[in-house]
C-alpha cells in the first residue's frame, strides 16, 4: 500500500517530474525570442532540485514503496553533484546553442528528465528500479546527442551510442534474468539474502559476468569503451559536456546498487573482473590519448582511463573503497566540466574550437581562459596539490589496501605516461603561436558563462583545502 | 501431459540472446536490422523472466516483463527517429557507411 510517507521519501524526484513536464509545457507557450525565460526556469528548477535533496535528507536510510527506492546518503551525494554538473551544462551551453540555432525548448526538458532518470538509478533498491532508471536517463540522452538535426557526426553519434546503450542495457537485463532465477527475488537486499545461501552459484556467476559487462559499457572502460570517443566527437559539445560528467556518477552508484548491495557475497569474483577492467582501460586511454588531434576525442580518451581509477576505488569492496570511488567520480565530473566549459567558451559561430591545435596561443588572447584549462588539465593529470591528486592518492590508497599492488603500479606507471597528453595541451597553450592567417581566439563576452566557469575552475583549485569534509561525507555515506 | 522442463527455455532464450549479439556484430548493412536485433535481445530476456517467473512461483518477473516491453517501445521509437534523422542527413543506412567518426 502506498502510504504518504512513501511520496515524501521521493519528494526531489515528484518534484522534478513534475517540473520537467512543467518546462515542457511552458516552452511550447512563448516564442523563440523569449526562449531566455525556459533557461533560467530550467536553472531555478535545478537549483529548487538541489534544494530539496539536501533539505529533506533523513539522518539514516529511508525507503519507499516496499524498498524500490532508497534515499541513503551515497544517493543524495550523486543526485547533488549530478544537479551541479546540469546547471554548470544549462549556463555554459547557452551561448554555443543559439550560435548554432539550437537553443530549443528540447534540450531543456530531454536533459531533466535524464536527470531523473539519473537519480532514479542513484536511488534504486530493485531490479526493475535499476533498470528503468538507467533506460529513463539513457533514452532523452541519445535524443541529446542526435540534438543538431543538421550535423551528420551528430546522428551518427547518435546511432552508435543508442546500438550500444541498448546493447548494454539488453546485456543488464539478461543478467538480472538469471540472477532474478538463481534467487527468485528482484530486490536487491533479497538478492543479498538469497546469494550468501544459494544452491546455484554458477547460474549466479552466470548473471554477474552479464551485470559486469554492462556496467562496464556504462563507464565506458575497456574492453567496452568504443562509443565514448566517438559520442564525445560527434555529439554537440554541451551535451559531450554532459554525458563526459553525469553518466559517470549514475554508473557508480549502478555499480554499488547492483554489485555491492545486491551481489555482495559475490565480491570476490567481480573485484578481479572490475580490476581487469580497469588494467585496460588504464593502458588503452592513456596511450591512444597521446595520438589524438581531436580535443573531445583526446578528452574521451581521457575519461576511459579516469574510469580505471574509479574501478580502482570499487575493486576494494569496503567502506573506504567505495568513498574513494564516489569521491573520485565526483571530482572527475567538475573537473571535466571546466575543461569542456573552455572549450564552449571559445567556440564561435562556424568555428569550434575542437582540435588541440586550435587552441595554440591562447594565453597571449585570453590568459584567463588558458589559466582555466590549465587548472583542468593540471587537475586531471593529478599534479599535486590539486583536486585530481587528492581523489587518485585515495583510490591507489584503496587498491592497495584492497590488497591490489600490481594494479596501484599500473595506475602509477599509465597516469605517468597520461602527464604527456595533459602537459601538450599546457604547451600548445602557452609556447606556441596560432598558424598565419588563423583568425584568433576570443572568448565569448557571456557574463554568466565566464563568472560559472572561473567559479568552478577556482572551485577545483579552492576544493584542495575542502576535500576533508568532502571525503568525509563520502566516508558517512558509507557507513565508514 | 508432460511439462516442458525449465532448461529448455532457458536454452531457447540464451540461442536468442546469442543470434541477437552476433546480429549486432556481424550485421554488416541495414540500421534496421540492428533495431530488429536489440528488441530480440529484449524478447529473449523477457522468455527467460516468465520461464523463471513460473517455475518460481513469483509474480514479479513477469511484472518485469511488462516494463521491458513499454521501455522497449519507447526504445525504438527514438532509435527509428534517429534512423530517419541519419537518413536524411546522409540519404543511407547502410552499417558500412557510418563511419565519418574514427581515428
Amino acid at each position: 500500500m502506498i502510504t504518504l510517507n512513501d511520496l515524501l521519501v521521493m519528494v526531489p524526484e515528484l518534484y522534478l517530474t513534475a517540473a520537467a513536464c512543467f518546462v515542457l509545457l511552458f516552452d511550447v507557450f512563448i516564442n523563440d525570442d523569449q526562449r531566455d525565460a525556459t533557461h533560467w526556469v530550467a536553472i531555478i528548477v535545478m537549483l529548487v532540485g538541489i534544494f530539496l535533496v539536501v533539505h529533506g535528507q533523513p539522518d539514516t536510510t529511508a525507503t519507499a514503496f516496499g524498498g524500490m527506492f532508497v534515499r541513503d546518503r551515497m544517493a543524495e551525494i550523486l543526485k547533488v553533484t549530478v544537479l551541479i554538473a546540469t546547471i554548470l551544462m544549462y549556463v555554459m551551453a547557452r551561448p554555443w546553442l543559439r550560435d548554432r540555432q539550437l537553443f530549443m525548448g528540447e534540450f531543456y526538458s530531454l536533459s531533466m528528465f535524464s536527470v531523473l532518470g539519473v537519480m532514479l538509478l542513484v536511488s534504486a533498491g530493485n531490479l526493475i528500479t535499476v533498470y528503468l532508471g538507467l533506460e529513463l536517463f539513457a533514452l532523452p540522452a541519445y535524443a541529446l546527442v542526435a540534438l543538431n538535426r543538421e550535423s551528420k557526426l551528430s546522428s551518427e553519434a547518435a546511432i552508435k551510442f543508442f546500438v550500444l546503450g541498448s546493447l548494454a542495457s539488453g546485456l543488464i537485463l539478461f543478467g538480472m534474468s538469471l540472477i532474478y532465477g538463481a534467487t527468485g527475488t528482484l530486490d536487491l537486499h533479497g538478492i543479498f539474502a538469497a546469494a550468501g545461501t544459494t544452491t546455484h552459484p554458477h547460474l549466479l556467476q552466470f548473471g554477474l559476468v552479464f551485470l559486469v559487462v554492462g556496467i562496464g559499457f556504462e563507464f565506458g572502460a575497456v574492453p567496452f569503451h568504443m562509443w565514448l570517443p566517438d559520442v564525445y566527437e560527434g555529439a554537440p559539445t554541451p551535451i559531450a559536456m554532459y554525458i563526459s560528467a553525469v553518466p559517470k556518477l549514475a554508473a557508480v552508484g549502478l555499480a554499488y546498487r547492483l554489485l555491492e548491495v545486491g551481489m555482495g557475497p559475490f565480491a570476490d569474483d567481480w573485484r578481479i573482473m572490475l580490476a581487469i577492467m580497469a588494467a585496460l582501460s588504464l593502458v588503452v586511454g592513456n596511450v591512444v590519448a597521446i595520438a589524438q588531434k581531436n580535443l573531445k576525442r583526446m578528452l574521451a580518451y581521457s575519461t576511459i582511463s579516469h574510469m580505471g581509477f574509479v574501478f580502482l576505488g570499487l575493486a576494494n569492496p569496503t567502506p573506504e573503497g567505495y568513498s574513494a570511488a564516489l569521491f573520485y567520480a565526483v571530482c572527475f565530473a567538475l573537473m571535466e566540466t571546466v575543461a569542456f566549459g573552455v572549450i564552449l567558451a571559445l567556440a564561435r559561430k562556424g568555428f569550434e574550437c575542437e582540435m588541440i591545435d586550435d587552441l595554440k596561443g591562447l594565453n597571449r588572447r585570453s590568459p584567463w581562459f588558458a589559466g582555466m584549462m590549465a587548472i583542468a588539465m593540471f587537475s586531471l593529470a593529478g599534479i599535486p596539490p590539486l583536486w585530481g591528486f587528492i581523489a587518485k592518492v585515495l583510490v591507489l590508497k584503496a587498491a592497495i589496501d584492497g590488497g591490489m599492488l600490481w594494479l596501484a603500479i599500473v595506475a602509477i606507471i599509465c597516469s605517468i605516461i597520461g602527464l604527456f597528453y595533459y602537459l601538450r595541451v599546457i604547451w600548445v597553450m602557452y609556447f606556441e603561436q596560432p598558424a598565419e592567417g588563423v583568425e584568433p581566439l576570443q572568448a565569448k563576452p557571456d557574463l554568466a558563462l565566464r563568472g560559472l566557469l572561473s567559479i568552478n575552475a577556482l572551485g577545483l583549485v579552492a576544493m584542495i583545502f575542502f576535500s576533508g569534509p568532502l571525503l568525509a561525507w563520502c566516508r558517512a555515506a558509507f557507513g565508514g | 501431459m508432460m511439462a516442458i522442463p525449465l532448461s529448455w527455455y532457458i536454452v531457447f532464450a540464451t540461442v536468442l540472446f546469442c543470434i541477437a549479439i552476433a546480429g549486432i556484430f556481424i550485421n554488416r548493412k541495414n540500421v534496421i536490422v540492428l533495431l530488429m536485433c536489440i528488441e530480440l535481445m529484449l524478447l529473449a530476456v523477457n522468455t527467460n523472466f516468465v520461464a523463471f517467473s513460473r517455475f518460481l512461483g513469483n509474480p514479479g518477473g513477469q511484472v518485469f516483463v511488462f516494463f521491458i516491453l513499454t521501455v522497449a517501445a519507447a526504445e525504438s521509437a527514438i532509435g527509428l527517429a534517429i534512423v530517419v534523422l541519419m537518413f536524411r542527413t546522409r540519404r543511407t543506412i547502410n552499417v558500412d557507411e557510418i563511419n565519418t567518426l574514427r581515428y
